[in-house]
């Protein structure tokens, strides 16, 4: 097999099937935990409560009082690191034409330099923030395999897609068949690992939001 | 596995819903949660991290309710919970959990876990688990009436004393007042100013109220054990009281855990929704004042600064109130840096003050109370929990700190303006 049959293996039925994974995958573990319901509150709630689990949804985004001194590496990286991938997935003009082809939708992207420039930010974040994890006391206390695995196969897309686009230590088409595995190893673990909380941490967020507005906090 | 054990894991399982699942899914192990607590701030040990205190919990939830944790339970891949590991886990459960909720207020993913702590209790009590101290306040709450053993006679005593000391009459049982007055074992037997204070406020506000002989007491140790049978029956005591004596409103008085069991856990005990109100004395007193039923005379000069109780404050939504009620009767009130439904516990609520093991790791994690009055420079330290006041009355001894401590109904009361 050369290169370019691996590309259209990668981009064909690899893909397929780690979208197919992926989307069974997020149905499953969706299901999974919104079909253990909760009971009815019988407690008369506080009237100021409405829309507070949608609030928390986008006001956790931020640190309460405080927490930042606590541990600013935790936060910036984490900041730094989603906002870098988040642009380097969505803003990318190669990205954007991949999802128009798949969906129809497009939209306009970011300068390459930008999308660059994020992507280093995104790599040194994770860097930082694996350091972080293994000199600080708790987080390595809480650190099991799972933890490394999402954290290197969060890497590995934005390491082969810096390299495919720098046309760095291997030849191009090969280089851009590893990055379509990278993601598509990214789309099948996604939803059993602690990854998938893309998508749990608007319920998780919804539910601390609800529960504390009910009582008349805005958490 | 023995039968003990199972009947915690079954409770475990009963007791994980989507909330828990959702949780436990969007943990990402960032540790923040850790810095959010006085146990790990101020011990600076790991095994104190709030998620971390969850472990045996979690791992019920990933064998029994996912697809990968099923498989590997199947395969033989997956760690068992044993008995040996939940007494290793009952004073992170237990002694290190103050059920104060500041760590839910700033995990980035929204977990709760006090709400996962509250649900985890009950398999730890029902596979044996739980501290001894806590058995027995719950076996004296249910066979005698209240968690420090008192009976109606100890309750009549104060009665009879407050009406001596004050000359103002304190019902017992009379059908259709306004509000039911409950009160805690520790006002009962620490600090009698509260019913006094209670007394001369209804006079002056002239509402009629009353106590009552079939539930007097508003602690409920079910909550803190974890065992919804014993909560439910003390809870059923009140709402027995309440209904029979056809009253409006029931009082929870200054106890933080009390409010949490009669506001918002009682209806779902009981698996109705009350025919009368709770409100905790704050609400109340707010009340009062917005309708100009309380006046007062007169300012506290010295600078004093108010501890937010947690259950009052952070899980019972009344953040205004106290500093309303604190601002009518001083010039002087400083809040603390962290304030709020971001203050930091005492140190001593969810039944950590009940446990007597736990009193050395208690005054260690009242250094940030210690740190957070001093910042202040306050003279007086007002709350509104009668736990609260004891717990950081020791403290404030243990770290030789002459700063008295004062109830926010009894300092109202105080400044009631006489003779109306």
């Amino acid at each position: 097999m050369n290169h370019l049959d691996l590309l259209t293996f990668a981009r064909g039925s690899a893909l397929n099937w780690a979208l197919i994974i992926f989307a069974a995958g997020v149905v499953l573990r969706l299901f999974e935990i919104l079909g253990l319901g909760r009971k009815a509150d019988l407690a008369k709630p506080r009237l100021n409560s409405p829309g507070s689990g949608w609030r928390t949804i986008f006001t956790r985004t931020l640190p309460p009082e405080g927490m930042l001194k606590r541990d600013p590496v935790t936060y910036i990286g984490g900041y730094v690191f989603h906002f870098g991938l988040f642009i380097a997935m969505f803003f990318f003009a190669p990205h954007i034409e991949f999802f128009r082809s798949m969906t129809g939708l497009s939209w306009a992207g970011l300068p390459n330099a930008l999308v660059d420039a994020s992507v280093v930010a995104a790599i040194v974040a994770l860097g930082v923030l694996l350091a972080h994890r293994l000199n600080n006391r708790v987080k390595r206390m809480l650190s099991g395999f799972g933890d490394y695995l999402a954290w290197a196969v969060t890497l590995l897309p934005l390491l082969t897609g810096y390299l495919a686009y720098h046309h760095l230590f291997v030849e191009y088409t090969l280089m851009l068949a590893l990055h379509l595995f990278s993601v598509e190893l990214l789309l099948v673990l996604l939803p059993f690992t602690k990854l998938f909380h893309t998508f749990s941490v608007f319920i998780s967020r919804w539910y601390n939001g609800d529960i504390f507005g009910r009582k008349g906090v805005a958490s | 596995m023995s039968a003990t054990l199972s009947k915690g894991i079954n409770s475990f399982k009963e007791m994980i819903d989507a909330p828990v699942a959702s949780f436990f899914s969007s943990c990402v192990h960032c540790g923040l949660c850790a810095e959010a607590c006085l146990f790990y701030t101020e011990t600076g040990d790991p095994k104190y991290t709030p998620i971390h205190k969850l472990e045996p919990l979690r791992r019920v939830w990933q064998q029994e309710y996912t697809l990968l944790g099923k498989l590997g339970k199947l395969l033989g891949l997956s760690k068992p919970v044993t008995d040996a590991e939940l007494e290793e886990w009952k004073p992170l459960v237990y002694d290190s959990c103050t059920m104060c909720s500041r760590c839910a207020m700033v995990c980035p993913v929204g977990n709760d876990m006090t709400y996962m702590i509250r649900k985890m209790r009950e398999g730890m009590a029902a596979s044996g688990h739980a501290p001894k101290d806590l058995i027995g306040a719950s076996t004296r709450s249910v066979e005698i009436g209240s968690p420090m053993g008192i009976r109606l006679p100890a309750v009549k005593a104060q009665m009879k004393h407050v009406q001596d000391d004050t000359g103002i009459d304190i019902p017992l049982d009379r059908v259709g007042s306004e509000y039911m007055v409950l009160m805690s074992s520790m006002e009962i037997i620490n600090f009698p100013e509260y019913l006094a204070a209670i007394a001369r406020i209804m006079k002056q506000a002239g509402k009629t109220w009353t106590l009552c002989s079939e539930a007097f007491e508003a602690t409920n140790s079910g909550i803190q054990i974890g065992a919804s049978d014993i909560a439910k029956v003390l809870v059923q005591r009140v709402v027995d009281g309440a209904e029979k004596l056809k009253v409006k409103t029931v009082i929870s008085p200054e106890c933080g855990h009390a409010f949490t069991a009669l506001r918002w856990e009682g209806p779902n005990l009981i698996g109705r929704a009350y025919t009368f109100e709770v409100q905790h004395i704050l609400e109340v007193l707010d009340e009062f004042r917005s309708a100009g039923l309380l006046k007062t005379t007169g300012f506290e000069e010295a600078r004093l600064t108010f501890h937010d109780p947690c259950q009052i404050v952070r899980r019972g939504g009344l953040l205004a109130q106290p500093r309303n009620l604190l601002n009518m009767v001083a010039k002087n009130f400083v809040d603390t840096a962290d304030r709020g439904k971001m203050n930091w516990c005492c140190g001593g609520g969810g039944g950590v003050s009940a446990i007597e093991e736990a009193e050395p790791l208690r005054l260690q994690a009242f250094k940030v109370k210690k740190a957070q009055l001093e910042e202040t420079g306050a003279k007086t330290l007002v709350t509104a929990c009668a736990n609260c006041r004891i717990v950081l009355e020791e403290g404030l001894e243990h770290y030789h700190m002459n700063i008295p401590v004062m109830g926010l109904t009894e300092l109202i009361a105080e400044h009631l303006t006489e003779g109306e």
